[in-house]
């Protein structure tokens, strides 16, 4: 398949593609690290996670809809002040679903998939009754439009270098506080051993509802990253999910490095093989690739030493 | 030696573990009744029709019991193999609908009309087995369940289960819709393979033909809960109840657990399959609509709401809910996606035991108080007869 271009095509080709896996990437990450974060605490597969990004998409929209009519001025910021408010916005969601759902059933996982699920179907009747079926589009200020040029093969765009910042922004302040902060600390200990952890005095209750509200609340981050690159419709979430379970467990749960190399590899391999095949088939080998890595090797590439 | 579950099987006389207890014949003699005999008497053709294409996801709704209910394990890709058991059928019925006087306008005639379509000239060899009904009868099942097999016998083999297994098989019935989709001159893309006529020669679009396969269905479906009994009654059943429950222990008394893993997953498969298989002929098509995820989820959602440990619960279950499905979205179509996921919320944390669990529970402990009522006057010595509640939950 190789065989029709030069080794300056192939160059360009794959710098091109592999840009495009870069913003791929990007938002499979920011939607894989809450999936992972909860699942590695919590054992708790969300089946949701979908539709609170897309929450977080339909914050951004309203935001900038609103910066637009009563403050266009402001407008070139609205983005920040978005990602702000989904971040916010689905975190309280997770929050409370949460409390009123998720915490009755950690002793049985599997039945979470089927609530979780439940609720994912009534978010998505809900967003399409508020905003209608249509997919919304969010208007991106003039100085995310636009590409920059590297060489005269390669041209980048800017919101796909400002959603890249934005997730190595993200990545690294969840890993700051997993690993440096007091509750980063108690988020490990319950990790490691919720029995033990309760224990020494710390409240895992408060724990789990927090980890799921950051989850959520990153995953309202991803979908307000998602709007810069594709238009927003109640059942966007859904199309992502697979992909982002996929990722987590070939990351190997638990483990933050092993979320990013998998994102990366499974957005790079899908992206670069588009280019050769068509879109579906290039889905396909990727996730048949996944499956049967999983098959020989269930723990994921990277894993923990959790002592269950 | 002696292992737990011999002692087990040995301590009841086989009189305490008949096949079938009275309760449970009386529970099949109605559903067997409500299904040849009433509703028949009272649909007229169309909502037959309708109540047979509801059955068939009985078959998936009664292998998810012994899969799910008995041996723990959630597969949320049934659709996979309800689809392949579908296609498998509808590639024999498009290839004799196909034949060569049939497509004669076509550029390449013989072959079906989607591969035309697409510039295909000839069969591809996958499709070749199809065109003996004998072969395609086995392929029906052996497709699936070698399939089933394969995913299977890896995960369980390395010790993979729960909600591992259950992502991994909603991945797989996500690429195999996506696979399906994309192939449309091998697979007729999403619109499925449609145009079916006959059935090695016997018109199966006609109101009689769809009468007879609704029997037949309805047959093949007791004779399914049948089998599903009498694996749940054997010594498997107890070793996958006994597996699901304290999974160790099973491993350590020297059993392969994972073997048993792996047929609970056939069967559930087969059955998936049979019903599939079954689709296509009442209704006369297939398509990638039935095996993605969505199905597959809400399949489970059948058993759930019917019991996950009842094999009636299900059929049952499957019946009520496709029935709201389609009162509600004819009449509210904004309500019912509401409705089904606050179904999928309620069945977790309020009825865990679905329909099945609430009869027995509430229900037939009042009724044998009145029954013994009935039967006080007369002083006669009966037997404590308090019902136990097999198969309740462990947790």
């Amino acid at each position: 398949m190789f065989g029709d271009y030069s080794i300056g095509d192939l160059g360009a080709i794959f710098a091109m593609q592999g840009f495009a896996g870069l913003i791929l990437f990007s938002v499979y990450l920011l939607m894989a690290l809450g999936l992972a974060i909860i699942f590695g605490q919590m054992g708790v597969i969300n089946m949701a996670h979908g539709e609170f990004m897309i929450l977080g998409a339909y914050v951004t929209y309203l935001c900038s809809t609103f910066f637009q009519s009563y403050l266009p001025s402001l407008f070139p910021i609205s983005f920040f002040v978005a990602m702000g408010l989904a971040f916010l916005a689905s975190g309280a969601m997770g929050m409370l679903v949460e409390w009123g759902l998720i915490r009755f059933l950690y002793k049985r996982p599997l039945d979470t998939l089927l609530a979780t699920w439940g609720l994912s179907l009534i978010l998505q009747q809900a967003y399409r009754s508020i905003f209608g079926a249509r997919e919304v589009g969010v208007e991106l200020p003039a100085w995310l439009i636009g590409s920059v040029q590297v060489t005269d093969t390669i041209e980048v765009p800017i919101n796909g270098l400002f959603v890249m910042a934005v997730t190595i922004l993200i990545t690294c302040a969840v890993a700051l506080l997993i690993f440096r902060s007091r509750f980063g600390q108690q988020v490990r200990a319950v990790m490691a051993n919720r029995a033990m952890a309760g224990a020494v005095g710390i409240d895992t209750e408060k724990v789990d509802r927090y980890t799921f509200g950051l989850g959520c609340g990153i995953a309202g981050v991803a979908g307000s990253a998602f709007t810069m690159i594709g238009s927003t419709g109640p059942t966007s979430g859904q199309l992502y999910i697979v992909d982002t379970f996929l990722i987590v467990v070939f990351g190997g749960a638990a483990s933050l490095v092993g979320t990013i190399a998998s994102a990366f590899s499974i957005s790079q391999t899908q992206s670069t093989l588009e280019f050769f095949l068509s879109g579906s088939m290039a889905k396909v080998l990727t996730l048949l690739a996944v499956v049967g890595i999983l098959m020989l090797r269930p723990q994921g590439l990277f894993t923990l030493k959790v002592r269950r | 030696m002696t292992n737990p579950v011999q002692a087990l099987t040995k301590s009841v006389t086989v009189n305490d573990n008949p096949f079938m207890k009275p309760v449970e014949w009386l529970s099949l003699l109605v559903l067997a009744a409500l299904i040849l005999v009433v509703l028949p008497l009272l649909l007229d053709g169309f909502r037959l029709n309708l109540v047979g294409k509801y059955l068939t996801y009985a078959f998936v709704a009664l292998g998810l019991v012994i899969c799910w209910g008995y041996a723990g394990i959630l597969s949320l890709g049934q659709g996979v193999f309800f689809g392949l058991g579908g296609y498998c059928m509808a590639m024999y019925l498009k290839l004799e609908a196909s034949s060569v006087e049939n497509t004669k306008i076509q550029s390449t005639p013989g072959i079906p009309d989607f591969m035309d379509w697409n510039q295909l000239t000839a069969l591809p060899w996958f499709w070749q087995p199809f065109k003996s009904l004998p072969l395609t009868l086995i392929l029906v099942i052996a497709v699936p369940v070698l399939f089933a097999f394969v995913i299977s016998f890896a995960m369980f083999k390395r010790r993979v289960g729960g909600t591992y297994f259950a992502i991994i098989t909603q991945a797989i019935a996500a690429i195999l819709t996506i696979l399906i989709v994309g192939q449309q001159g091998y697979t007729g893309g999403i619109n499925g393979i449609t145009d079916l006529r006959t059935l090695h020669g016997w018109d199966i679009r006609t109101d009689a033909a769809k009468f007879v396969l609704y029997f037949i269905n309805g047959g093949l479906l007791i004779a399914c809960i049948l089998a599903a009994q009498y694996v749940k009654k054997s010594k498997l059943g107890r070793i996958l109840v006994a597996m699901r429950d304290k999974e160790d222990r099973v491993r350590f008394s020297g059993y392969s657990v994972a073997g048993f893993k792996v047929f609970a997953f056939c069967l559930a498969a087969g059955f998936a399959a049979i019903g599939g298989a079954m689709f296509t002929l009442q209704v006369g098509f297939m398509s990638p609509s039935f095996v993605g995820i969505v199905p597959s989820i809400e399949m489970v959602i059948y058993t759930a709401v019917g019991g996950r440990l009842s094999l009636f619960g299900a059929v049952w279950g499957t019946l009520l809910v496709n029935w709201a499905k389609t009162s509600f979205s004819e009449s509210f179509p904004d309500l019912w996606l509401f409705g089904l996921g606050a179904l999928f919320i309620a069945v977790v944390l309020a009825f865990p035991n679905g329909l099945a669990g609430l009869w027995r529970e509430r229900i037939e402990p009042r009724l044998t108080r009145r029954v013994k009522a009935l039967r006080a006057p007369p002083p006669a010595i009966l037997p404590p007869h308090g019902t136990p509640p097999h198969g309740a939950p462990a947790e």
